[in-house]
Order: structure tokens, then C-alpha cells, then sequence
């Protein structure tokens, strides 16, 4: 017995520490710099300093935040668009167009994004936009048409209307796999932003270009060390979510 | 007889009547980094042809909002893109100045907006004809002819991608078959290393659960990160591991990035090998014990069969992944379309972008195009023997 509490309360603990250690190093990376050292040469610095690591990792989950919130208005209302009568015309066409969307490389967003509307945070957000569309358009078409029929056929009984039974049924159903497809566009959106920082997005990716540039790999590692604690950790958090949105809704989560 | 509309058919006429009378058909530049200054469709072709093109586009316009048979419309759409296809490379022509090398003449919003719009025509007709698959890879190989035959013919060398190409033509397909060997080249590598791990994964449950979250923890390392973290390991096995570096093991360059690729494709093999030696049916297992099969015998005459659709899956993902991922190997000097995608964005010049981006996308489309056919005619295959 004793095993297994050890097996429920580890990897909460561990999640704890990581993040601890995260707003520790953001906050204060000097207190880390004996361990980065080693991997310097030539007295180069060891901690970035051409910024705040602190204000870089809230601009970067700034730009994920702004094109997860949009992609997910934008797939969630398509995705109910193509499933009502009116526009179940444009279903086959749009389960097409995603899969000839996913096909796009993120570096080619970037840089063809750039000429219509100039450097810095806006072609990123263009790209992580599109990149984040395509799953949780997927997963919001898979909760919204493979709900139990006869829940559906019981909100019709119950005399609501296409309105009350898309808000109150269908959508609160298909709720945890929506969070599914929300999930796993975060976790792709937190590394492709990093490439954004080749177009002047002020991203994490500064952090790692600028240690490939000078050929220190401290910069690098922190870079993107930050970067793969928050995208383990957001994922994490958002499965727990859910997992109990799942069980509130008595549906298993994908 | 009322005049039925098709729903999409308003998008696309909508779209088509912005592109054709109000957005730019060809953008003019003195040079190659100049701001460009926009020419419509009128003004960029021949007194002869404009009109022409004009009315191709409006009637397909028309055929596309209303409700007309598929046949039609995949004829509508067709020859549109054609047109369109080949008058761009005519209006390059007409709109350099007799002798000037530096002019350039690039296709504008209104020309790709068009290209959408008649693309959104032809995928809805192909996906509404619901082709077989061999027919897909057969409307891939045609597409990819006719694009092939206007690049050799020449129609386009007046347009800004293609004097792009002609400075640089020996290094594009060195950089092409560089891009090619490293997506390919990592992919083949994980799936010799992926499937045996997977299936060791399926039979001993204790190693599942880890070998998964190390690979989902490495998915999420920021690509540029990985790159830059190889480096230093790459480089210390090519100074202290004899014969190491005569192999092309180096710090930075082909084999930082190909390790990198390597690693993110290991999930997705690893993965899917899992889920679909988990999907074979009980039935058919406990039949082959029952016939005496061996379990090596169970693995590759019933399980693996079985599993293969799924599978194939997995390495869909990872190739059309790889041709993207592999753009970011140029940041560390790894080679590949990347090249000229981050020497365009650093000079500003967006037809050297375009250069090593159009590719990445067609590779990576047919790559889509092409897995997608195998994988339905396998599991069909799958269902038949299912059924039988």
C-alpha cells in the first residue's frame, strides 16, 4: 500500500519542484549561473543579457495566449458552423483544407507572413494561429459529431431549441475533447514561437538564437529549458482540467 | 426554373470579384529590395489577352455560385488555374522593359487570391468525387507534370522566383537533395529504431509508460533549442571518437540536425507502433496461439499486418513534420531549403523567401498526398481480410 501512495503523490511533487525551479530561475537566474558555467568558454556571460528572462517568458506566453484565445474562437465557431444543417455542405471541404493546412511548414507562415505585415510579433502571430486552427478544429468536429444520439434526440424531445441545445448540451459534451485539441495547439504554439524570433518576435527564441549566433550553448540550454518547463507544465495543467471536465460530463477525454 | 446557389459558390465569387477588379494581378519592382508597385489584371497583360482572362475568370466565377454538375466544375476550375497558370508568366514578360536585367516582376495578392479561390473550387469537387486513392496520386502526377512542363518550357523565367533560381541553380538542388536526405534520411532511421522499441514497448508494460514520457518531454524542447543543444555533443564525438568525423560527424552542420529530426520522430513511430499492436483484435491473437503460431511467427504474420495502417500514420506525421522541421536545420548550417528562406528574410528579399518555401510545402503536400493514399489502400486491404 505504502507503493502505491508514493506512485500518486510523486508526480505532483515533482510538477511542484519544476515549477518552482522555474519562477526561481526566471526571477533570479544569477543564483544559477555556477551551474550554466561550465558550459561558456572564453568568460562569455552566462545568463542572457540583452533582456530580462522574466519579461521575455511573459511576452512569449503572451504571444501563445493571444493566438490560442483567437484560434480556438475561430475553430470552435467553424466547427459548429459546418456542423448545423445550413453548413453541412462545407464539412467534406473543410476536413480537407486542414489536412492540406497541417502540410504548411511554420517557417514558411513565418516568412511569407512577413511582407503583408512587416517584422516583429505579428507574422507569429499569424503563424501560430493558423498552427494552432488545425487541432482543436479536428477535435471540436470529433466531440461535436460523435455525441450520444439519444442525448441529443432527449434535448430535441425537451422541446430546445437549436440554440439551447448547441449551449447546453452539445457544446458543454464535447467540452473536454475542445480542451483535448486546446492542449495539444498550446504545446506546438509554445515551441513554434520560439522560431519567431527569426522575423524580431520578442520571444524565448532571442535567447536561443543569440546563444547559436555566439556559440554559447548556456543561452541556449536556458532558452530552451524555459521553454520545454512551461510547455510540460501548461500541459499538465490543462490534462487535469480535463480530466475533470471529463468527469464532470461523464465522457472519457481523448 | 429558379436559380439555385451553391453556398461555397458565394465564397468563391466573392473572393474572385475582389481579386480580379480590385486587389493587384503583378507586382513591378526596379530591383530585387525595392518597394513594388501593383498592376491589374488589365494593365499587365497584352491588350489581347487581359480582357480574355478576365472573362475566364468571371465564367468560371459564375459556373462555381451556381448549382452546377461536378463535371462541370471540376472543367470550370481547371481551366482557370491554367490560365491564370500560364498568363502570369506572360504578364512577367510583357511587363519587363525590353533589356533590363534588374526589374522584377512578381505575382501579386490578386493572382494568389485567385489561385485560392479556383484551388477551393477543384479540392471541393475532388473531395465531393470522393477519388480512390491511386486516383489522388494520379491528379498529384498529372499537377506535378504541368507544373514541371511550365518551369522547363520556360513561360515563367520572367518572373522574380525564377531569376531568384537562375543565380542560384547548382546550389538549389544541392540544398534540395540536402533537405530531401535529411527528412528522409532521419525518418528511416527512426522507424528502424522506433518500431523495434515500440514493439518491446507493447509487450513489457513496465517500459511503456516511460519510454513515452521521455519522448513527449523531448517533443517538447523548441526545435531551434535541440539543434543548439547537439552541437556540443556532436562535437566532443568528433574530436575524441576516432573515425568519427571522417563519417561527417560534426559540432555543427548535417548532424546536429539530422539527431534532431531523429529524436522528434521517435514519438510518433513509437507511439502509434504501440496503439496499433494494442487495436489488434483478441480474437485474432488467441487464434494464432491457437494454430501454434510462434510469437515470432504472431508478430509478423498477425499482429504486425494488422497494426501496419496505424503505423503508417505515425510516419505520415513524422515525414510531412521533418520536410517542415528540416527548414530550421540552415539556422546551424545544417543545409536544405532553410537556406534561402533565412537569406531572403535577412535581405528583405521575399522571392528568395518564396524560393525555399514553395518547395518545403510541395514536398511536404505530395509527402501528405502520397502517404495518405497508401494508408487507405492498406487498411481497406486490412477490412477485406477482416470480412473475409
Amino acid at each position: 500500500m505504502k507503493e502505491a501512495g508514493v506512485k500518486t503523490w510523486l508526480p505532483s511533487l515533482l510538477r511542484l519542484a519544476l515549477a518552482v525551479l522555474l519562477v526561481a530561475f526566471v526571477t533570479n537566474p544569477g543564483w544559477f549561473e555556477p551551474l550554466l558555467k561550465p558550459l561558456t568558454e572564453n568568460n562569455a556571460p552566462v545568463i542572457y543579457n540583452q533582456g530580462s528572462l522574466l519579461t521575455l517568458t511573459l511576452l512569449h506566453l503572451r504571444t501563445v495566449l493571444i493566438a490560442t484565445v483567437a484560434a480556438t474562437i475561430v475553430a470552435v465557431a467553424l466547427a459548429i458552423l459546418v456542423t448545423r444543417p445550413a453548413g453541412v455542405e462545407f464539412l467534406p471541404l473543410s476536413r480537407s483544407l486542414v489536412n492540406i493546412g497541417q502540410t504548411f511548414p511554420p517557417v514558411a507562415v513565418l516568412a511569407l507572413a512577413v511582407p503583408a505585415v512587416g517584422f516583429g510579433e505579428k507574422p507569429t502571430l499569424i503563424a501560430l494561429f493558423l498552427y494552432g486552427l488545425l487541432p482543436i478544429f479536428e477535435n471540436a468536429l470529433t466531440g461535436l459529431t460523435t455525441l450520444p444520439a439519444n442525448v441529443v434526440e432527449a434535448a430535441r424531445g425537451a422541446g430546445m431549441t437549436g440554440w439551447q441545445r448547441l449551449t447546453k448540451v452539445e457544446l458543454p459534451l464535447s467540452a473536454p475533447i475542445i480542451l483535448g485539441g486546446i492542449r495539444l495547439s498550446v504545446v506546438i504554439s509554445l515551441a513554434t514561437a520560439t522560431i519567431g524570433s527569426t522575423v524580431a518576435a520578442k520571444t524565448l527564441g532571442e535567447v536561443i538564437i543569440a546563444g547559436l549566433l555566439s556559440n554559447n550553448l548556456a543561452f541556449v540550454l536556458q532558452g530552451g529549458l524555459i521553454v520545454a518547463a512551461l510547455a510540460v507544465l501548461i500541459y499538465d495543467g490543462l490534462s487535469a482540467i480535463e480530466r475533470y471536465t471529463a468527469r464532470r460530463m461523464g465522457r472519457e477525454a481523448q | 426554373m429558379t436559380i439555385r446557389f451553391d453556398k461555397l459558390g458565394v465564397v468563391i465569387a466573392a473572393i474572385v470579384a475582389y481579386a480580379a477588379f480590385a486587389a493587384p494581378f503583378a507586382t513591378f519592382r526596379a530591383n530585387r529590395i525595392v518597394p513594388g508597385e501593383a498592376r491589374s489584371i488589365l494593365e499587365s497583360l497584352p491588350t489581347a489577352v487581359g480582357p480574355s482572362l478576365l472573362e475566364i475568370v468571371v465564367i468560371a466565377a459564375i459556373i462555381a455560385l451556381l448549382k452546377t454538375p461536378l463535371i462541370l466544375r471540376l472543367v470550370a476550375s481547371v481551366v482557370a488555374l491554367a490560365a491564370l497558370a500560364i498568363l502570369i508568366g506572360v504578364a512577367g514578360d510583357f511587363l519587363t522593359p525590353e533589356g533590363n536585367t534588374f526589374a522584377r516582376i512578381s505575382p501579386a495578392s490578386g493572382f494568389w487570391l485567385l489561385i485560392f479561390a479556383f484551388t477551393l473550387l477543384l479540392a471541393d469537387v475532388l473531395t465531393r468525387l470522393n477519388l480512390s486513392p491511386w486516383a489522388r496520386v494520379g491528379v498529384l502526377v498529372v499537377a506535378a507534370l504541368a507544373i514541371g512542363l511550365l518551369l522547363v518550357s520556360g513561360s515563367w523565367n520572367s518572373l522574380s522566383i525564377l531569376k531568384e533560381y537562375a543565380n542560384r541553380a547548382d546550389s538549389f538542388w544541392a540544398e534540395g537533395s540536402k533537405h530531401v536526405t535529411l527528412a528522409l534520411g532521419s525518418l528511416a532511421a527512426a522507424a528502424v529504431v522506433g518500431l523495434p522499441l515500440g514493439i518491446l514497448c507493447h509487450r513489457v508494460d513496465k517500459l511503456r509508460a516511460g519510454v513515452l514520457n521521455v519522448l513527449n518531454i523531448i517533443q517538447t524542447i523548441p526545435s531551434i533549442a535541440l539543434f543548439g543543444l547537439l552541437i556540443a555533443p556532436l562535437g566532443w564525438v568528433a574530436t575524441h571518437v576516432p573515425g568519427a568525423a571522417s563519417l561527417g560527424i560534426r559540432g555543427i552542420g548535417t548532424a546536429p540536425a539530422f539527431v534532431a529530426l531523429f529524436l522528434y520522430s521517435l514519438l510518433p513511430v513509437v507511439a502509434n507502433t504501440v496503439v496499433g499492436l494494442a487495436g489488434v483484435p483478441r480474437a485474432a491473437n488467441d487464434a494464432a496461439r491457437g494454430m501454434g503460431m510462434t510469437d515470432r511467427q504472431r508478430l509478423f504474420g498477425v499482429e504486425f499486418p494488422l497494426a501496419f495502417p496505424v503505423i503508417l500514420t505515425g510516419i505520415r506525421i513524422v515525414l510531412v513534420q521533418n520536410i517542415g522541421l528540416a527548414t530550421i536545420a540552415a539556422l546551424i548550417g545544417g543545409g536544405g531549403f532553410g537556406v534561402f528562406v533565412f537569406q531572403g528574410v535577412g535581405q528583405t528579399a521575399m522571392d528568395l523567401v518564396l524560393l525555399g518555401a514553395v518547395p518545403t510545402v510541395a514536398l511536404a503536400f505530395a509527402a501528405a498526398i502520397i502517404l495518405d493514399a497508401v494508408i487507405e489502400m492498406t487498411s481497406t486491404r486490412r477490412r477485406e481480410v477482416q470480412t473475409a
